[in-house]
């Protein structure tokens, strides 16, 4: 789950990592109070978006008068922003951080994030702040640090001196111990709050040698939500595609693609697989759908109507490995739905595993237009069919 | 032989009176399966499809000697679960649970390195040696003995390419679903190397999908050091980046785990990688004849 950037720093504020004072605001008529409140000029206009890239798309603005601050937020807000992280349709932006500009002396970089192959949360510092740390990796990786922590300890300081006295030039003492206390209030965040990532690109030292978190990014563990109660309340269910979250709302796993054939499966590699075969068919998978092992007849009907619900599907691929959901309960489960739905293009169904026989059947006697494949090559031929014919 | 599991396996159901605990040992007690035990806290002392049910998994070995779990604990609790199974020496611990959160599991497999258990799973269909033992909730089925190996990060795709095997009448010696998280207990090598060592084994199939480099690090593997043939299949092509595609470990992030770099690694190390699913089965079956 991802957080807004002003979410993330009243968190960073919370766990003791310093951040630019700032405003929220939703509406241009709430800029006239800003110059009252934040030191400047200059002011920093950012969009609040969760997609990276703002500052390419046109998203970041550093303003000098209330005028320009206003202009800079009549552009901004309540419009699609595009970066090359949203898609060619771009984010709606609803809110504004204004902030107030800072005197930036360096940029440094500073995550934190599990490492699946190590099974440990590291640490990651680089003095090329403000860049692309993927491309910094791959170009100047010495540029990168690393120090993993030990679940069983936790952070200790010694990890902080090994990489911040690497910085060329050494920042001042006093700079150097901020920067390590720094990385361990992030660890505790990162802790406390179950996250996936935590993210500060920039961390600035101040032309007077403060330390600020200038950009502030917190992903959390979907997993771990039950027991996040609050961060779930900053969950923004507008960055989502309205389809998706409706399919969250029935507990279905539906990702939303570009494509005109849409998929309905039960296990995610199968639905991966799935969405595979189609495009290798000459197609394009219009989403992915995990119907899961517990599939019930309204669970089905969901699925069909969020399929459905994009307009640009035209033929439906079912690919069931039956091994606890029996074919047949399926089977009844998608004529029930398809009647319901009043579905008028094709169906590609390909049941395999528990009572598959009895499964076919139901769909072979019903009058809808089901077309049954025996095996995966099958239902392949079939969806290519439809893409050509 | 077998790996990691067989018919002398002892096994304890940890969360055996929930539904899915009930109902898959109901199913791996009718595949043959010895389902020495049950551990739910609180309902010791009941009995479950003629299973005894313990509140500890401490007095369900004192009482029945069970030494391999399967867990069906909801994800608040399953990392418990599993650390308790192996502070009591359980030798392989299969958790089916899905939805465990990450920094628990970070935790677990810290934990479990102290400990001789080997950890399938989290988030897995489970491990089966087909006509000996069924750990898990796979359809016992579809399988037949025989020689091939199988190990995948995924369910019903696993069942769909033990399908084709087995048509083509190809069995397997075991398969093992590693799990679809990104914090799991094993790995593509820890089972290659059992499979190398296993003289039933002749062949493997991996079958992986986006997210993380564990293929990659298998493909290193195998091109050093694993002589028997390799046919891999990986799922997710098509998936965009960034978005977590069901597995909680299926996610392209940072440009890295995407399908075609794993596919590239494997390549790389002369294994057979099968761009179509629906052929698979007779893939395997090529390339076993020319070895």
């Amino acid at each position: 789950m991802k957080l807004h950037e002003y979410q993330s720093k009243e968190l960073f504020g919370r766990f003791g990592i310093p951040v630019p004072a700032g405003k929220v605001i939703t509406a241009v008529e709430d800029i006239d109070e800003i110059p009252k409140d934040l030191k400047g000029p200059p002011w920093v206009v950012k969009a609040q978006v969760h997609a990276g890239g703002r500052g390419k798309g046109g998203g970041v603005k550093v303003v000098n008068s209330l005028d320009e601050m206003k202009t800079a937020s009549e552009t901004i807000l309540n419009q699609p922003l595009i970066t090359k992280q949203t898609g060619s349709q771009g984010t709606k932006v609803y809110q504004l951080l204004i902030e107030e500009g800072v005197e930036i002396d360096r940029e440094l970089y500073l995550a934190m994030v599990i490492d699946r192959a190590m099974a440990r949360p590291v640490m990651v510092f680089s003095q090329a702040g403000g860049m692309e740390i993927e491309e910094v990796a791959e170009s100047s990786p010495e540029l990168v640090l690393k120090e993993f922590i030990d679940p069983d300890v936790g952070w200790v300081s010694y990890l902080g001196r090994n990489m911040v006295y690497r910085l060329d030039p050494l920042p001042p003492p006093e700079t150097v111990r901020e920067l390590i206390t720094i990385m361990g209030r992030l660890y505790n965040l990162f802790m406390n709050l179950d996250c996936s990532l935590a993210e500060i690109n920039p961390l600035v030292i101040t032309k007077d040698g403060k330390v600020l978190a200038i950009d502030a990014k917190i992903n959390i563990d979907d997993n771990a939500l039950f027991r996040q109660k609050e961060m779930k309340t900053l969950d923004d269910p507008r960055e989502k595609d309205p389809l998706e979250l409706e399919a969250e709302k029935s507990k279905l796993n539906y990702i939303r693609l570009d494509g005109n054939i849409g998929a309905m499966v039960n296990g995610a590699g199968l639905a991966m697989a799935t969405m595979d075969m189609i495009k290798m068919a000459g197609a394009e998978p219009a989403n992915f759908l995990d119907v899961g092992g517990g599939a019930n007849e309204e669970m089905i009907a969901k699925g069909f109507e969020i399929i459905l619900g994009d307009e640009r599907v035209k033929a439906i691929l079912i690919n069931i490995f039956g091994g606890i959901l029996r074919c047949d309960v399926f089977a009844r489960g998608v004529l029930a739905a398809a009647e319901k739905n009043e579905i008028q293009i094709p169906i590609i169904v390909r049941l395999k595993g528990t009572n598959v026989e009895e499964g076919r059947k139901i769909l072979e006697n019903s009058n809808l237009e089901f077309l049954v494949a025996k095996d995966m090559a099958e239902a392949a031929e079939l969806v290519a069919q439809q893409v050509s014919g | 032989m077998s790996i990691l599991v067989d018919e002398k396996s002892r096994i304890v159901v940890q969360g055996i009176t929930g539904n899915e605990g009930t109902f898959h040992t109901k199913q791996m007690l009718e595949y043959g399966t010895v389902v020495a035990a049950g551990v739910t806290p609180g309902k010791g002392g009941q009995s479950v499809e003629g299973v005894p049910v313990f509140n500890t998994i401490k007095e369900a070995v004192e009482a029945e000697g069970v030494n391999v779990s399967c867990i069906f604990v909801p994800p608040p609790f399953a990392a418990d679960a599993i650390m308790e199974s192996a502070a009591a020496g359980m030798g392989v611990i299969v958790c089916i649970t899905e939805g465990i959160p990450t920094l628990d599991m970070v935790k677990g497999v810290s934990f479990l390195n102290r400990k001789e258990a080997v950890l399938i799973g989290p988030n897995c269909p489970g491990i089966i040696s087909p006509g000996k033992t069924k750990v898990g909730i796979m359809p016992g089925q579809i399988h037949k003995p025989g020689t091939i190996g199988v190990i995948s990060r995924s369910g019903t795709l696993t069942y769909e390419v033990v399908d084709q095997l087995t048509g083509v009448g190809l069995g397997q010696s075991t398969c093992i679903g590693i799990g679809g998280d990104p914090i799991i207990g094993t790995t593509f090598i820890d089972h290659l190397k059992r499979f190398k060592d296993d003289p039933e084994t002749e062949g493997v199939v991996l079958i992986g999908e986006i997210g993380g480099s564990a293929e990659e690090e298998a493909a290193e593997y195998i091109k050093g050091e694993f002589q028997k043939p390799v046919i891999a299949f990986i799922a997710g092509q098509t998936a965009p980046p960034g978005k977590r595609m069901g597995h909680a470990g299926a996610i392209i992030s940072g440009g890295k785990g995407k399908a075609e770099d794993k596919v590239a690694a494997l390549e790389a190390a002369g294994i057979t990688v099968t761009h179509n699913l629906g052929r698979l089965g007779e893939t395997v079956l090529e390339v076993l004849g020319e070895s």
